[in-house]
């Protein structure tokens, strides 16, 4: 494993040199990755590392990209898919048009899930979906909506335990081992680079979704975080996060409710 | 319990375990005593859908309270805490829990090799490790770097376990300061800090 120091040399470093801030992750997840792209570059000690990241820009980015965690699934855990479908959409779908944000996206799964959702629910072509996530790399894979096929049991799955009554398969065009989503559901979405830690507020939404986000951050960034979408949200919008995130900690108790055991809040005043 | 077996300085005890570990847990759990100013770590491998089921089991069967794990929980001395499933569990210097939806180590999420490690580097000396049951091979690392941070290792006695093939090789490829059956377990956890 790699020293406390050293993985606070990298932090302090990568700020100075390209002003992006990791200090406020976590460090337990963090140092792991650190150590896995510093094991992965067969460098014989941690300066070379260092000085590989300070001098090559387009290895800082690749190093980016692997620290951060962009595991996904589509419908992972479908009790949420559930009541966003039988409880939350039917509400959003009052208003003439819907703002939904999915921040720390990776690579898409979970926007085409919603998608499927809001199709089915007859609110797509009202509807525009933002999606974000800082890792570039990750929202290229997300515009094209190409995931490997041999998922695609496993989310059918998903699929029907959130509820899905419709032929899964009938989303995606099977070929060598991708299935490809239909264009018809990222017409309504907007891919964009955001990053959590340092960029604002840029419109306003009836729905944001931060799943399994915020775990990678500290207490004091998590806040800040849950700020900005408290800014973003309109008055009786709501905040969905992770199945082991909360904003209890983050913001004043009497101004979002939580939507019973779930992990979505609406906000109230 | 044998004078020399007494651990003292504990923390944490850590707890990893497979197929067939839950036999074990719930001979254990329910006859355990107050746990003296340490915390126990629990992390099974089990279907997702079986989570509320676990947690809900051991809550009622255990005579020491239990705690749910979400993000940043606090660890107290005292309390049980289960793993997740989906997440691995990760130990922070604060004494917080992190949770991290990583990719699946040896097709298992939470991995016990991760989390042993992670609490080895938290918690040292002050650890203890202890591995049941199971069919894989998860938990030999973890074994071994909680044994090379100056912490305490027990395997399960294969010998009791519903699957020995996990004991037997942390057997194989560590040097366990104990390897014993489920009631001697118990009376271990219940001397530790005595
Ligand atoms: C584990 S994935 C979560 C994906 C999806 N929301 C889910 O729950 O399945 C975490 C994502 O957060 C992104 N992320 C990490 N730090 C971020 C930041 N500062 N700003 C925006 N996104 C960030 C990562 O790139 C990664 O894609």
């Amino acid at each position: 494993m790699i020293e406390d120091i050293e993985l606070e040399t990298l932090i302090n470093e990568v700020y100075e040199y390209y002003g992006f801030d990791f200090g406020s992750y976590s460090r337990a997840s963090l140092k792991r990755r650190v150590y896995r792209v510093y094991q992965l570059g067969g460098f014989g000690h941690f300066h070379e590392f260092l000085s590989k990241v300070r001098s090559d820009p387009e290895y800082y980015k690749q190093m980016i990209d692997e620290i951060t965690v962009n595991v996904t699934e589509m419908f992972r855990d479908p009790t949420f898919y559930g009541i966003l479908r039988k409880e939350i959409l039917p509400l959003l779908g009052t208003k003439p048009f819907i703002r939904l944000w999915h921040a720390g996206c990776s690579t898409g799964e979970e926007v085409y899930s919603m998608a499927i959702m809001l199709k089915e629910a007859g609110l797509l072509h009202k509807s525009l979906i933002y999606a974000t996530d800082i890792n570039a790399t990750v929202l290229e894979t997300a515009k094209k909506g190409i995931f490997p096929l041999r998922m695609m049991k496993e989310y059918s799955q998903n699929y029907r335990d959130a509820g899905g009554q419709e032929d899964f398969s009938s989303y995606y065009t099977a070929n060598y081992g991708i299935a490809k989503f239909n264009e018809e559901l990222s017409q309504k979405m907007v891919y964009s680079q955001h990053n959590l830690v340092s960029d604002t507020s840029f419109n306003e939404f009836d729905i944001i979704l931060c799943r399994n986000v915020l775990i990678y951050f500290d207490s004091d960034l998590q806040k800040r975080v849950i700020n900005l979408f408290d800014e973003s949200l309109a008055v009786l919008g709501f905040l969905a996060l992770g199945t082991k995130e909360t904003i209890k900690y983050s913001i004043s108790p009497g101004k979002y409710k939580q939507f019973e055991k779930e992990k979505i809040w609406r906000k109230i005043k | 319990m044998e004078e020399n077996k007494i651990i003292s300085n504990c923390r944490l005890v850590i707890i990893g375990g497979s197929a067939g570990s839950l036999n074990a847990l719930m001979q254990i759990l329910p006859e355990l005593t107050a746990l003296r100013n340490y915390a126990i770590v629990i992390v099974v491998h089990r279907k997702s859908t079986d989570d509320q089921t676990l947690e809900e089991l051991i809550t009622l069967k255990s005579s020491v309270p239990v705690k749910p794990i979400e993000d940043k929980t606090i660890l107290i001395p005292g309390f049980i805490y289960i793993a997740p499933s989906n997440y691995h569990l990760l130990f922070e210097k604060d004494d917080t829990l992190a949770l991290d939806t990583s990719e699946k180590i040896n097709y298992s999420r939470p991995s016990i090799d991760v989390s042993f490690e992670s609490a080895a580097e938290i918690f040292g000396s002050s650890l203890v490790g202890i591995l049941f049951s199971g069919s894989n091979t998860d938990g030999t690392l973890g074994l071994q770097a909680i044994q090379e941070n100056g912490g305490k290792i027990v395997v399960q006695n294969p010998l009791s376990a519903d699957m020995p093939f996990m004991p037997n090789n942390a057997i194989l490829f560590t040097t366990p300061d104990y390897v014993l059956n489920n009631e001697e377990i118990l009376a271990l956890l219940n001397s530790i800090n005595s």
